[in-house]
């Protein structure tokens, strides 16, 4: 169907993307050689090398906690939150400045499509430092009473499916609410984290604050484990996150985690269907299905399903994948070739288990890390494609015949970060939502995020909230 | 002085609202603070445990369902009938603790306007801790606190009533349903407030108290797959780190209290209200 459509490549340029050849690690407000490893960080769409990309050492994470615990103690931490507020404002204004930039790294890195990181990741970036920094002085209207205290050094641990944004909302409120900050961007996507430092250096933040370690899951782990951290931020996988939860038993540390996901959308017979399909698209290829509260179990309901099949079908055949720096691109590059090799094996059990396999007929760039968009449909609930995080642009459709079963169906998993309904009636979004176990339910619509909303999971999809009023309690100590 | 023989209690356990003995058949004795003999407890075993998990899970749906102004009647029903049965408690709080009349009278007196306290707030919590959103686009979007679900409860092992309420009306004015383990030495004074919840309004299984050894106890609820939460305030400091650790098996919220016990006689703040509660976020799209 996609060849009904001839249409010319819309490229970005790359040299928008001010790609460097050679990134350092960020510590007490200078960019400076680590002890590990350097690593190659590359382009998961051609298989290039980006750049190297120098990591942290044990020594190193050492050396960025004693620069975080001395900003806190001598400036940050004792700053007033008006100060502080306009150090974060100034971030965000330089965020959305050097955005064009910003967004091209973020898909030669990632392989996210150009569309995405544009209009989504680093808008939604900025917007989580400009919501954050006025919070900063206004912590004593929060609910968490008069003057809320920070809790010193933060120590934080972020994924490689939204790097900058990922950042953004560890970050900022961290900031905002007082603490300083260690953080370890993902070994596949450090870049716009390490740009972002150097917009914390233009933005003239005091040293120390903010120290940014790129490197493995090694240094994730000193960083977590460091004795003089105060608070543990971690977005990633429910497998790591109960390792560091078990770690951090009797530390005393503050906790919040935000896992992984297995989200039911739900979608009834008096669904607006062309509507839903657009939902359903945008819940499980949006990022290539790299997303923690991706719709990856869709419930349809028995009497509209074959026709909501032959829709989803028809319309997923016109997602070009390929090209993420080509504006045209709907559907990017796969992180990478771990991340390719998991998709294709769940992809693979599914087939075995009996569900009734659909691809995309669409033409996939000859190299690289690509997948095309798959629907599984007659989809069981024991099988791993219905109970497994799959993390791709893959789709397994199960039915129900009431809402009840619906209900039962969609909390029938130990995670519970989102979830979809789709109905025009009403009264059955509200009873559905107020049902549904997951902590951010979007109803006829789907994978929306602002910084006012907050944001995590039930269950074993973590917990803690980031973004709002309640994202503030992670960084006070109450 | 009357020669008549007084006519004692038999303490069992208190699960999905029966009193059945412990499964195991164990009893300990339960002394007063002098050693002086005063009743056998029930010894809960590891399967008495996972039976109280499962009568809160299934009272879980009800009474979390149940209206926030359902739920604070209920709470004040409590208060009502603890008020109704002051001096009992007064002489059983004065001999599970060890303190005079007058100290015990207070201390029940405070339990009572606790159960108030927290009534009233079933249906302001939403309102404090909810929010509605003011998303950057054409979007209605709101937060709302929902109950974490089945909280297993390390009830303070010093303040046999007073302690216990504070920890218990919090989880229940949430919406959750608990599984309580009380005070090992002196858990009599627990065991007649389950009396007093049974004959009360809250359906059975939202409270389910065990007596018995907390150390014993606690690991099995601390592993527990349909425990979602754990508040460690009796637990004794040296084996929390254990227990914490168990919980991280299935990413439980767990609610660290100072090792040593607080003045429970301190007015709260909505510090517990909040440990077990998740927010909710809705979202609709705006348009005609």
């Amino acid at each position: 169907m996609s060849d009904l459509w001839e249409y010319a490549p819309a490229p970005e340029s790359r040299d928008i993307g001010n790609l460097k050849p050679s990134y350092r690690m960020f510590v007490d407000g200078q960019f400076v050689d680590g002890t590990g490893e350097p690593l190659k960080t590359i382009n998961p769409a051609t298989g290039e090398v980006l750049a190297e990309v120098g990591t942290a050492g044990t020594t190193d994470v050492d050396r960025a906690v004693k620069a975080a615990r001395r900003a806190y103690d001598k400036v940050w931490g004792r700053m007033p939150g008006t100060e502080r507020a306009k150090y974060l404002f100034r971030i965000a204004r330089m965020i959305a400045e050097r955005s064009r930039e910003l967004a091209v790294l973020e898909s030669l890195d990632n392989g996210k499509p150009i569309r995405e990181s544009r209009d989504v990741d680093v808008p939604t970036a900025s917007a989580h430092f400009f919501y954050h920094a006025g919070w900063a002085d206004k912590l004593g209207y929060a609910g968490y009473g008069q003057d809320p205290k920070p809790l010193g050094v933060a120590g934080q641990v972020i994924p490689w499916n939204f790097p900058l944004l990922m950042a953004a909302w560890k970050i900022a409120p961290a900031l905002a609410c007082g603490n300083t900050v260690v953080l370890k961007p993902a070994e596949t996507t450090p870049l716009t984290a390490l740009v972002l430092a150097e917009i914390c250096q233009q933005a003239e933040l005091p040293p120390g604050v903010v120290n940014i370690l790129p490197g493995a899951g090694d240094i994730g782990a000193a960083v977590v484990n460091h004795p003089d951290v105060n608070k543990v931020a971690f977005t990633g996988s429910t497998e790591v996150g109960k390792l560091i939860q078990a770690n951090l038993a009797g530390s005393g540390k503050k906790l919040t985690l935000e896992l992984g996901g297995k989200a039911a959308n739900i979608v009834f017979e008096d669904a607006p269907l062309d509507q839903a399909v657009e939902g359903i698209v945008n819940g499980i290829f949006f990022n290539q299905g790299h997303v923690c509260c991706a719709g990856s179990r869709l419930l349809a309901s028995e009497s509209i399903v074959d026709e909501l099949l032959a829709k989803l079908h028809s319309r997923i055949s016109t997602l070009r994948v390929g090209d993420p720096l080509d504006k045209n691109t709907d559907v990017g590059a796969i992180n990478s070739a771990e991340q390719l090799a998991k998709i294709t094996s769940l992809v693979a059990a599914g087939e075995e288990e009996g569900a009734e396999r659909w691809t995309s007929p669409c033409p996939l760039p000859d190299k690289g890390f690509f997948f095309a968009p798959t629907v599984f449909a007659n989809v069981s609930q024991a099988m791993r494609i219905a109970r497994e995080e799959i993390f791709g642009p893959v789709l397994s459709v199960l039915t129900f015949r009431t809402p009840d079963e619906a209900v039962a169906k969609a909390n029938n998993t130990p995670y519970g970060l989102s979830a979809g309904v789709w109905t025009e009636k009403g009264s059955r979004i509200l009873a559905i939502t107020q049902r549904l176990r997951a902590g951010v339910v979007w109803a006829n619509t789907f994978n929306r995020f602002d910084p006012t909303a907050p944001f995590g999971g039930y269950q074993e999809s973590g917990f803690g909230r980031e973004g709002g009023r309640a994202g503030l309690e992670a960084y006070l100590d109450v | 002085m009357s020669d008549r023989l007084s006519v004692a209690k038999t303490y069992k356990l208190y699960v999905g609202g029966a009193f059945p003995r412990s499964e195991s058949g164990r009893s300990y004795p339960v002394a007063d603070t002098k050693g002086a003999f005063l009743a056998n407890a029930a010894q809960a075993s590891r399967k008495d445990a996972r039976d109280a998990v499962v009568a809160a899970r299934r009272a879980f749906a009800g009474w979390s369902a149940a209206t926030a102004y359902n739920r604070g009647q209920v709470l004040y029903r409590v208060a009502e009938l603890l008020e109704g049965r002051r001096d009992q408690f007064v002489a059983e709080v004065s001999t599970s603790e060890g303190v005079a009349a007058r100290k015990a009278q207070s201390l029940v007196d405070a339990s009572i306007d606790r159960w108030v306290w927290y009534a009233g707030w079933t249906d302001k919590i939403a309102s404090v801790l909810g929010a509605s959103n003011p998303v950057a686009g054409p979007y209605f979007s709101f937060s709302v606190p929902e109950p974490t679900g089945v909280v297993a409860v390390l009830a303070p092992q010093a303040s046999t009533l007073l302690g216990l309420v504070s920890v218990l009306a919090p989880v229940l004015a949430t919406g959750n349903t608990c599984v309580v383990v009380a005070s090992q030495a002196a858990p009599l004074p627990a065991i007649t407030l389950s009396e007093v919840l049974a004959t009360s309004d809250v359906p059975g299984g939202v409270v389910n108290m065990l007596t018995g050894r907390t150390a014993e106890l606690a690991p099995w609820l601390a592993t527990h797959g349909d425990v979602n939460a754990l508040d460690l305030t009796g637990v004794a400091a040296t084996q929390r780190p254990e227990l914490e650790k168990a919980a991280a098996g299935t990413v439980k919220r767990v609610l660290r209290a100072p090792a040593t016990e607080p003045d429970w006689t301190a007015t709260p703040d909505i510090t517990r209200l909040r440990a077990f509660v998740e927010i909710k976020t809705v979202w609709h799209p705006v348009g005609v």
